[in-house]
């Protein structure tokens, strides 16, 4: 194949066929030096985002959704085309026809979308309520048709939570570069191809949904041209210049928005891609350095404006309407170049262009070999934005090659050829409250799991109680991955990643990515049990309700050892049973140590338990201990975290870390230093991941009271930002009672 | 030989350069009446280390320390109180080539031990509790005699030093007295840094912890005015 659009790249096999990679490592500019280079917003786009910022005033005050499309069940054409303004914007497209329109997608639930309409005074269309309700089913009503007895109860008490069985499930990037680089009508030849490979001589009952799903893929593909064409572009053709490759590129992703309403819609690793657009129209004198910004922002600016309508129940548990538009930045290429361009700087500015903002979630791919200029760049903006998290490419690379993505929060992907079956997570602290009262919920004193010898004794004895919930575990996973499997083949059925998958391979790699909660607790509650005594409370009715601790134990995030090795057996006694279940299509299980900001929900839902924590007070978010326990500094519990095995946790380890501005130094250039030096270490030790925060209490307690004057105020939680003053007050709580470092 | 430890800060960043381990020891000899870390003026402490313990400790903390071209900081409660225990530290941190720091109060006589110990220091972060001698005795219940005769030893030894006031206002602020200072800071050789550290009341739950009154406690944190008029005294 040869496009005129590609003249002046380096020819490669990636001409001719799919091979994103390929066109990238022959034609990238790797970029070795500092900032110095980087341009300030222009006038169009100050003017621009100050249209957006009045936009976020207005949703704000309207109670957070400022307008639903309830009358249109949303597909990738759907919507006539809307604008902010049609003048001012240099990248277009919007998922409904206004800014900041929500648009309904039943396909995931009907439920779900009723009562988000019910919970803003709206409702959806007659037609709408007819035809789910009547003519077609949904994932929700199909999930909850085959569901068992057993998994119900697991979901009821919490043991089992966030699955995503009433809504979009998310966690698939899409590879949107591919409509950039070849136009949609390469995409679909190849597509047609792969059809012609699924022409088997048997076709079974795999070969049928294939065939099924690659015919839905190219009704996608041929749709987002259609989508485009209200816009005015002619997308079936490569993009010939930078502006419409970010375009072209913005297109598929706001294609894929419009079909899902997933958990988590990422969009990959994009801005080194289109930095080779960028550096040919420079070359070429088309675009100017500011120019070249511009169209940056824009496309940010886009990407940070990105709804779903979502109930208050699921706001509760994931706050702040995140939508994880994360965005993989830099890392290392396997040749030893590194991947960071003059892009990846430019895309991380637009914090300061358009100030600090949850959305597009960066996340850079930190390297020890990554270059100064860019280190020290993202030190400085973390410490000035809070809005950055870090995960380690030095391990990932090893795992997915030098072409992955980060979906969600931790989650790695090699982007167009392999998937994730997002599955949530199960609470390992309710676990061992059940392992120790036989299966009986320590709140409602129900039985929930089969019938188990709960512990009778005073005192709790450590090997007794760690094979009782070695054996409760075994009853999680099953039942947890048969919630799952269940789950994902009707998400696959009846709600199907149609326009993402036409952005992938024909043959993927698909994870079954499990996740749990409350894996300090559990270790805390075992060296509890172990180095101190823990004594238990009981009801009349034998129920173990509290538990009283005697004597001083040591307490996981201290990098001592004695602890930390039972959270790192732990995670592997619970991922080898994971191991074990046999998974829908296949899917390779792995498992995230990872809770958002549930942290919050899965506390309230907990009894107390035996590490002395009491009843409904929040865990520790992911992978961090419970706050205040952590009381050797901010470098012994990352040397607590690092022990934790990737190996075990293939979806990731999420920790998220606070600190206040004056104990990282005295001076920036100090702090940046300091910052630099501390991501260095951390992720030399082969750790997975961190949010980095920097900010002082009394800044966010003054937002609390204040929200108006922080509209901008973003921070990190467990693998996404958020504006602070979007999330509930019991998070902010949260947020603010967590360990924060300093020294007084 | 048995260290007594008050606590371990893993990320120490203002105590020397780049990224410090700190070990706050046990016991003081001066009553600081500002101090914020009352807790850690008893002789006695359940906790305690051997060298090799700590070293072992700091090992664990080498990429992030040698990143940032950081170190140790032995810190207290008044380190030289174990004067001979910090010795044996520091010359074991120095075979394995670890930066040292040694922030002390300098409120002692120089001895044979201190002299030994100052051998295997790399930097020192002096503080002067107060030039004024009447007012250091006001201040902290001791001459400020064995401090400024530290600084001086420090200075013919050619010892780096980080000189440092905490500026607190009605007690420290005074306009002479910061000149004075100034001329003596001028009068050493050896000096890398001065700073004012702004005084603050955010240890005084210690003291109430501790059973003890705070008398500084109508005493508010010096404006960044203040700040900035101390500093361009001490020419910062």
């Amino acid at each position: 194949m040869n496009f005129k659009e590609w003249e002046g790249f380096k020819s490669g096999s990636w001409e001719q066929e799919v091979d994103v990679r390929d066109f990238i490592q022959k034609n990238y500019t790797p970029y070795e030096g500092d900032s110095s280079f980087l341009s300030d917003a222009t006038k169009k786009t100050k003017k621009l985002w100050n249209i957006v910022l009045d936009l976020y005033k207005k949703e704000r005050d309207a109670g957070g959704v400022l307008d639903i499309s309830d009358d249109i069940a949303s597909t990738i054409s759907s919507h006539d085309a809307g604008y902010i303004d049609k003048d001012l914007e240099e990248i277009v497209g919007l998922q409904t026809d206004a800014p900041l329109k929500r648009a309904i997608m039943p396909a995931g639930g009907i439920r779900i979308v009723e009562k988000s309409c019910e919970a803003y005074n709206r409702k959806v269309s007659d037609e709408i309520d007819t035809i789910y309700h009547n003519h077609r089913r949904t994932h929700n009503d199909g999930v909850f048709m085959a569901y068992t007895p057993e998994i119900r109860a697991a979901r009821s008490s919490h043991l089992i939570t966030g699955l995503p069985d009433g809504y979009g499930r998310g966690r698939i990037i899409g590879d949107y570069r591919r409509v950039a680089l070849y136009g949609v009508d390469f995409l679909i030849q190849e597509k047609k191809k792969d059809l012609v490979h699924l022409e088997h001589s048997n076709i079974n009952e795999e070969i049928v949904r294939e065939r099924e799903e690659h015919s839905d893929q190219i009704l996608a593909l041929e749709e987002l041209k259609v989508m485009a064409q209200k816009y005015g572009f002619d997308i079936s053709k490569p993009a010939s210049n930078a502006k419409e490759a970010v375009q072209w590129t913005y297109f598929a992703y706001l294609g894929a928005i419009k079909e899902q309403n997933g958990a988590a819609m990422s969009i990959g690793r994009t801005s080194s891609f289109l930095d080779i657009y960028f550096e040919r129209d420079i070359k070429n004198g088309i675009l100017t350095e500011e120019e070249v910004q511009e169209i940056m922002d824009h496309f940010v600016m886009k990407l940070r404006m990105v709804r779903f309508l979502r109930t208050p129940e699921y706001d509760e548990l994931f706050s702040g309407d995140p939508v994880w538009v994360t965005e993989s930045i830099g890392g290392m290429g396997i040749d030893g170049r590194t991947l960071v361009t003059k892009n990846s700087f430019r895309v991380l500015h637009t914090l300061e262009t358009l100030g600090p903002a949850p959305e597009p979630n960066l996340t850079v791919l930190w390297s020890t070999k990554l270059p100064k200029g860019f280190k020290d760049y993202c030190s400085k903006l973390s410490i000035k934005t809070s809005s950055i998290q870090y995960e380690n490419d030095d391990l990932m690379r090893k795992y997915w090659g030098d072409d992955y993505g980060i979906a969600c929060c931790v989650s790695a992907m090699r982007i167009g050829k392999q998937m994730q079956f997002f599955g949530a997570r199960a609470n390992l602290a309710k676990t061992l409250l059940y392992a120790i009262n036989g299966g009986r919920d320590e709140k409602s004193g129900k039985q929930v799991t089969s019938k188990m010898v709960p512990v009778t004794s005073e005192y709790l004895d450590y090997d007794e109680v760690w094979e009782k919930f070695d054996n409760m575990c075994d009853w999680v996973a099953r039942v947890y991955i048969n919630a799952l499997n269940i789950i994902h083949y009707m998400h696959d059925k009846y709600c199907y990643e149609k326009l993402e998958m036409a952005l992938h391979d024909q043959e993927i790699l698909r994870t079954m990515a499990c996740g749990i909660a409350g894996l300090s607790i559990v270790a805390d509650s075992f060296s509890a049990m172990k180095y101190a005594k823990v004594k238990v409370i009981r009801d009349e009715t034998g129920l173990a309700v509290d538990y009283k601790i005697e004597g001083d134990y040591p307490k996981y995030g201290n990098d001592d050892d004695r602890v930390d090795s039972i959270a790192v057996e732990i995670v592997k006694m619970f991922m080898n049973k994971l191991k074990k279940q046999p998974t829908y299509r296949n899917s390779k299980p792995t498992m995230s140590i990872l809770t958002i900001t549930s942290n919050v929900v899965y506390g309230k839902a907990t009894g107390a338990t035996p590490d002395g924590r009491e009843a409904g007070k929040p865990f520790g978010p992911g992978a961090n201990p419970i706050h205040g326990r952590d009381t050797h500094g901010a470098l012994a519990v990352l040397n607590t975290i690092a022990k934790l095995p990737y190996k075990y946790a293939e979806d990731g380890i999420s920790y998220t870390f606070a600190i206040v501005p004056s104990a990282l130094g005295h001076d920036e250039k100090t702090r940046i230093n300091n910052l630099t030096s501390l991501l260095d270490g951390y992720f030399a030790k082969f750790s997975h991941h961190i949010n980095v925060n920097v900010f002082d209490r009394a800044l966010l307690e003054d937002a609390m009271e204040h929200p108006e004057k922080y509209p901008q105020l973003t921070i990190r939680v467990s693998g996404y930002a958020v504006n602070f003053i979007k999330l509930t007050r019991e998070q902010q709580l949260d947020v603010i009672n967590r360990t924060i470092h300093e020294r007084i | 030989m048995v260290g007594k430890i008050h606590s371990i800060e893993t990320f120490g960043t203002v105590d020397g350069p780049g990224i410090r381990f700190v070990i706050f020891m046990q016991g003081c000899i001066l009553k600081c009446k500002y101090c914020h870390n009352r807790d850690t003026w008893e002789m006695t402490s359940d906790k305690t280390a051997t060298v090799p313990e700590l070293i072992k400790e700091i090992e664990k903390y080498r990429t992030y320390i040698e990143n940032s071209g950081g170190g140790v900081t032995i810190s207290g409660g008044e380190p030289l109180v174990q004067a001979e225990f910090v010795t044996e530290l520091f010359k074991e941190l120095k075979k394995i080539g670890i930066h040292t720091a040694l922030d002390t109060s300098g409120s002692f006589r120089i001895n044979d031990q201190i002299k030994e110990l100052l051998k295997y220091t790399d930097l020192v972060i002096l503080d002067i509790k107060h030039i004024n001698n009447e007012k250091a005795i006001k201040l902290t219940g001791l001459s400020n005699k064995n401090n400024l005769e530290f600084a001086k030893y420090l200075s013919n030894e050619k010892i780096p030093v980080w000189i440092r006031q905490v500026l607190i206002p009605g007690f420290t602020d005074d306009v002479t007295d910061l000149q004075n200072l100034k001329k003596f800071i001028d009068s050493l050789s050896n000096v890398e840094k001065v700073e004012i550290l702004p005084y603050h009341n955010l240890g005084k739950f210690k003291w109430e912890e501790c059973g003890e009154k705070y008398e500084l406690e109508d005493v508010s944190s010096p404006t960044q005015e203040e700040i900035k008029k101390a500093e361009s005294i001490l020419g910062i």
